[in-house]
């Protein structure tokens, strides 16, 4: 299957205007067969794993078939993935889970790069139980230096916790590595993948994490569904934090017994609709394959690189690092968010600010980015089209 | 929306200056960029006589900042609270995305904040 262009007729948003849409870090556009599963699934409602009858049996299946969808996705098995509401509510749950018996001595270790989700819970966590908080460092190409990692990495660190794909800059981490240095003081390592399910092959057992989280609607699917992978041995260690129904396989009015992994962490009616047409996604994404799909960010990329470079005072945050699909630029003078208003005005949607990475902004020593961020129907044209909208933009200032 | 006169004032900011006689400061941020702002303002007799405000924007904050700490001169706590979001459009005269308007409101509602 051919990339970019031919494939924008999968999707319905680019059937009637000129749209180019450059912000699929934010959120990635849903094709039309990912959108007509989940009404056959709302056309044929029932709920899951509990009616005796047929309807609610064929839900059941088909939510559970989903799962099976996105466990052979991350060369994962069924019972490790958890299905949540996205990649914020799964790293909620496993700062809940995780950090019941860490006190004060303990350290936590993340990085410079971390979007909020990845900062904020382990940082409330922190303050309740009084453990540390370690930042890894960035190298002159703001990825992330293992040698600070070697560093700040102890005895004492319970939880490595980072970002696989930088959603603010496109940088790649060094993820195996990271792994294998939090592995040898036996700490649980924690990948956010919200970023880079969507570019990279990810293979949770080559890769060696205990945990991985992603959303669904930047992997072209809906909105309100996300995963947690975790691997078994400690998905049945952990103590559940949402209660309620489904989750318990005996209750009485004085306690309950949980029901079995993975059941005993999704509480209540889940996202089964947006389950459903996660899969779909998935599997219109296995069908062009994850390897062309990264081959053809990076020649987008290259290629972008290459043409901003004609824009005068125009520089890119972290060129030299190695990177997939996003890239975050400032323009001397003139304010990210007039950038992305003037683009708007000729159709290009670009994300300006922070990213939900305020921290990294400061340590940066700028005030925020215009970010572009490629998905598989973006080609060279939108690139074009986006360097024109920027030559008008510095026409304009 | 980037007028002639939004562009001028985006290079060229009114009040833009660190007071160091003042009686009220206030910062304000703007949540959806990032950017913040500190407003200082000197009342005498009830009435503003001088205003500064320090900090970066965008063309819509810093021209909208801009005109809203020229028009305060002279005027009243209360007649400072009774100013509406329309008002700052008004002395902006711009059309402004329904996206941008806490950039355009973000001096306005840092000021009534700081008077409250």
């Amino acid at each position: 299957m051919k990339l970019g262009k031919d494939i924008k007729k999968d999707f319905k948003i680019f059937d009637s205007n000129n749209l180019v849409y450059l912000d699929n870090g934010a959120t990635a556009q849903i094709p039309n067969i990912v959108v007509e599963e989940m009404n056959n699934y709302y056309s044929v409602k029932s709920n899951i794993h509990r009616g005796a009858y047929k309807l609610s049996g064929n839900a059941s299946k088909k939510y559970e078939d989903a799962r099976k969808v996105i466990a052979d996705f991350l060369s994962a098995e069924s019972q490790e993935i958890v299905l949540t509401g996205g990649t914020t509510s799964g790293i909620n749950m496993l700062s809940q889970m995780l950090c019941k018996d860490l006190k004060a001595g303990d350290n936590i270790v993340l990085t410079r790069l971390e979007h909020h989700a990845n900062l904020i819970p382990w940082q409330q966590k922190s303050k309740e139980k009084g453990f540390e908080i370690r930042f890894i460092e960035l190298n002159k190409n703001l990825e992330l230096d293992l040698e600070s990692a070697k560093k700040l990495i102890d005895e004492k660190t319970k939880i490595v916790s980072f970002v696989h794909v930088s959603n603010a800059l496109g940088v790649i981490s060094p993820a195996k590595k990271l792994i294998k240095i939090a592995k040898k003081v036996g700490a649980i390592t924690i990948l956010d993948g919200a970023q880079s399910i969507v570019s990279i092959e990810v293979n949770v057992k080559d890769l060696d994490c205990d945990f991985f989280i992603f959303s669904g609607h930047k992997l072209y699917g809906p909105t309100g569904v996300g995963v947690i992978f975790g691997k078994i041995k400690l998905l049945e260690k952990l103590e559940p934090v949402n209660f309620g129904g489904d989750m318990i396989s005996k209750v009485s009015y004085i306690d309950a017994i949980w029901n079995e992994v993975p059941f005993k962490f999704e509480a209540g009616t889940p996202p089964i609709a947006q389950v459903v047409g996660l899969a779909k996604s998935i599997k219109y994404m296995q069908d062009i394959g994850m390897k062309a799909v990264f081959e053809h960010e990076q020649n987008l990329c290259s290629y972008t690189i290459k043409s901003l470079k004609e824009i005068e005072g125009l520089s890119i945050i972290a060129e030299e690092a190695k990177r997939v699909s996003i890239i975050s630029f400032v323009i001397e003078g003139v304010h990210p968010h007039d950038i992305a208003s003037i683009l708007d005005s000729q159709n290009i949607a670009v994300r300006a600010g922070h990213h939900c990475t305020m921290p990294l902004m400061k340590h940066l020593g700028i005030n925020g980015t215009t970010r572009i961020s490629f998905g598989i129907y973006n080609d060279v044209e939108d690139v074009d089209r986006l360097v024109e909208g920027l030559k008008k933009v510095k026409e304009l200032f | 929306m980037y007028k002639e006169n939004i562009l001028y004032l985006y290079k060229n900011p009114l009040n833009k200056k660190d007071l160091v006689d003042f009686d009220i400061c206030e910062e304000g941020i703007n949540q959806m960029c990032g950017d913040e702002i500190k407003i200082k303002i000197k009342f005498e007799n009830d009435k503003v006589v001088d205003v500064g405000f320090v900090g970066d924007g965008c063309a819509i904050s810093q021209a909208a900042t801009s005109l809203l700490t020229d028009f305060i001169k002279g005027k009243t706590k209360e007649e400072i609270l009774k100013i509406k979001d329309e008002d700052v459009l008004k002395m902006l005269g711009i059309e402004i995305s329904h996206t941008r308007i806490k950039c355009a409101m973000l001096g306005k509602n840092t000021i009534q904040k700081s008077i409250k």
